[in-house]
């Protein structure tokens, strides 16, 4: 059967594989071989799902926009990531690799961040388990987002700056993998989204995926059916999205859009939208769309919203774009601060400013009445009100 | 014979000096090369600067920041070594991280490497399984050695795989670390050095990473047909500039 999943050898199509340097090999060998197992074993599902429920809030509601779906005569469900604990979908990933770390054994957790919010989400699982955790963020970042590095030390984290490069999350990134080549025996590394070397775009997603499952049933109690129109979500790496499509990834009757962040306009040089900007490549360990230079050095991106500034897409993202499986759609950083706003207005609800960029759909794109198109909310917008402050001189 | 093949059958302990191409001056490249074969240097891994080198610590990653801050390219790099083998004998590698190579084109590239005599190239963040499956006609076409890591928790069979895919040498990291980060070694290196050097693998080592001195080289060299020196070599031309060559290679090899 045609897949648009990942292959037992880590590529979906051409995208994705493990291209990193030997001092890595064990590490990513280690979690390799063992993923698929312990996430199959019944006793780390039942923990799994446990703290999903208990502790995260899951279910998370799928919420009809009544007013919004008023305005744009279409169907619009919105999938409330923003209602889980640490606001974002990001700590669905977290609690399940804290989860892993432990069955494998690790004693020490590292994670990269850009904004913040995994950042915040991994602090909070370490303690939650009582495991030691350094966050690597840029240098300009933990200037820009004084609020989540203050909510990573009180978790417990150490926050650790990273000095090289452009000093933002691409670079905090790097620095979180030259931490696991120096610790290859007790440490574990935490990314945030479908990035990196094979196996993470696939456990990512798979712990991700708790939320096109919830959506399936979800949906069923409302609509009498499993199977929405449409499911838009943002990509910066493409976590939320890939949880939001995974259990629709091989049902073509429904249709995925991908959002990515045009930054001040595709064309404007101050952009990260890598699927119009990107040429394949390696980056992070894995084959896929990069924005780079024709020399093949990783460029800067830039976006308003922190989430999506990110010069790469997951292996996933970059199969399904290439395959035109899902539909792409760049949105600049007005568009998506006048969409959050809306938002606001029409249903009492401050997203986050990545989900802000999905929202923007609805003004660039027309939906029959009778379309369920479902939007997967990925976070709410409490650590982004400064932004809209600014924009807005609220 | 790859100049590399022949080299190994020398006599003698190897030092090989890693620096990184366009660094600390865009045009130093070939004074460099000149100056460490001059002074008694035996190989050169010539460094193809990267905006995000995985594996590299500080020292490295700044001067590839530099390099490219002054205009390095893989276009660029090529034309300064166009000449190289008029005045130039020893062998020489290119190391640098897969996307550059890959976007230059990796079939272009080996072309390029073929006409102006480069011998081998390092690529640390290229996979065996990938390289075995997608590039090695390619290399092999062109003449190049491909060489590959190893580290202390590398396998024995994954060792012994890596010996039967080699064809030059095995570049043997002496801990788990990213370039530059340690210096001297201890008991784990020891036990490591002795261990590979029990394996009779058909490929012979070359020591990397935490090299820096005299005594580290003679260190390495003890278990190893040779060693390479980056991290802080790249210090020196920092700090003296490209002029004092000789001092860091006479303190080397005494």
């Amino acid at each position: 059967m045609k897949t648009y999943n990942v292959n037992e050898k880590g590529y979906y199509g051409e995208f994705g594989g493990a291209f990193i340097p030997e001092m890595l090999y064990p590490n990513v060998e280690e979690l390799r071989q063992n993923y698929l197992k312990i996430m199959a074993e019944p006793e780390f599902q039942k923990e799994f799902n446990q703290l999903l429920k208990d502790y995260v809030g899951r279910p998370s509601p799928l919420y009809f926009a009544k007013r919004l779906s008023e305005k744009y005569n279409t169907k619009i469900y919105l999938k409330r990531e923003d209602l889980n604990h640490t606001g974002a979908h990001k700590v669905n990933n977290t609690i399940g690799q804290i989860l892993m770390a432990k069955r494998l054994g690790k004693t020490r957790i590292i994670a990269e961040t850009g904004a913040g919010q995994h950042g915040v989400a991994t602090a909070t699982v370490c303690a939650l388990m009582g495991l030691q955790c350094i966050v690597y963020m840029g240098e300009i970042d933990i200037a820009r987002q004084a609020p989540n590095v203050a909510r990573m030390k009180m978790l417990g984290a150490e926050v650790r700056a990273a000095l090289s490069g452009s000093k933002t999350l691409k670079d905090a990134t790097n620095e979180a993998i030259r931490d696991w080549i120096n610790n290859p025996v007790d440490t574990h590394y935490i990314i945030g989204s479908v990035v990196g070397p094979h196996p993470y775009p696939d456990m990512v997603a798979r712990f991700q995926s708790v939320i096109s499952e919830e959506i399936q049933w979800q949906l069923k109690e409302q609509e009498g059916k499993t199977q929405p129109d449409y499911i838009i979500a943002c990509v910066g790496g493409g976590s939320n999205a890939a949880g939001a499509y995974y259990h629709f990834l091989d049902d073509e009757s429904v249709n995925l859009i991908a959002v990515e962040a045009a930054g001040l306009g595709v064309d404007s040089g101050e952009s990260a939208a890598t699927s119009a900007l990107g040429k394949e490549g390696i980056i992070h360990g894995s084959k896929t769309l990069l924005m780079q230079t024709n020399d093949g050095q990783i460029t800067e991106p830039y976006s308003i919203s922190a989430g999506l500034d990110y010069p790469g897409v997951g292996p996933m993202h970059a199969h399904l774009f290439k395959t035109g499986r899902a539909e792409f759609i760049s949105i600049t950083d007005n568009q998506a601060m006048t969409a959050g706003l809306e938002l606001c207005q029409l249903e009492g609800i401050i997203p986050a400013i990545e989900s802000s960029h999905a929202l923007a759909v609805f003004e660039h794109k027309t939906f029959k009445p009778d379309d369920i198109v479902i939007l997967n909310l990925s976070g709410r917008g409490d650590k982004d009100l400064d932004t809209y402050i600014n924009h807005f001189n609220l | 014979m790859n100049r590399i093949n022949t080299k190994l059958q020398a006599n003698k302990k190897l030092l090989s000096i890693y620096f990184t191409a366009g660094y600390p001056q865009i045009n130093d490249t070939v004074s460099i090369i000149k100056s460490l074969e001059d002074h008694g240097v035996d190989m050169i891994e010539i460094g193809l600067p990267f905006s995000d080198p995985l594996a590299d610590g500080p020292t490295i990653q700044a001067s590839s920041t530099q390099a490219l801050k002054n205009g390095m390219t893989s276009e660029l790099l090529f034309e300064q070594l166009k000449d190289i083998r008029k005045t130039v004998n020893i062998p020489l590698l290119i190391m640098g991280y897969f996307n550059p190579i890959f976007q230059y084109g990796v079939e272009a590239f080996c072309q390029k490497c073929e006409d102006i005599g480069i011998d081998g190239l390092i690529i640390p963040d290229l996979p065996v399984d990938v390289y075995c499956n997608d590039y090695k006609a390619i290399f092999e076409k062109h003449g190049l050695i491909n060489v590959f890591l190893i580290t202390p928790q590398t396998s024995d069979d994954r060792i012994h795989y890596i010996d039967s895919i080699s064809n030059g040498f095995i570049y043997m990291v002496s801990s788990a670390s990213t370039t530059g980060a340690k210096v001297g070694f201890g008991d784990e290196q020891t036990q490591y050095f002795e261990r590979i050097g029990k394996m009779n693998l058909n490929n012979p080592q070359i020591v990397g990473f935490g090299i820096s001195n005299n005594e580290t080289f003679t260190q390495a060299t003890q278990y190893a047909k040779g060693a390479i020196i980056g991290s802080a070599f790249v210090k020196h031309v920092t700090k003296e500039g490209v002029d004092k060559i000789e001092s860091f290679v006479k303190g080397v090899l005494i």
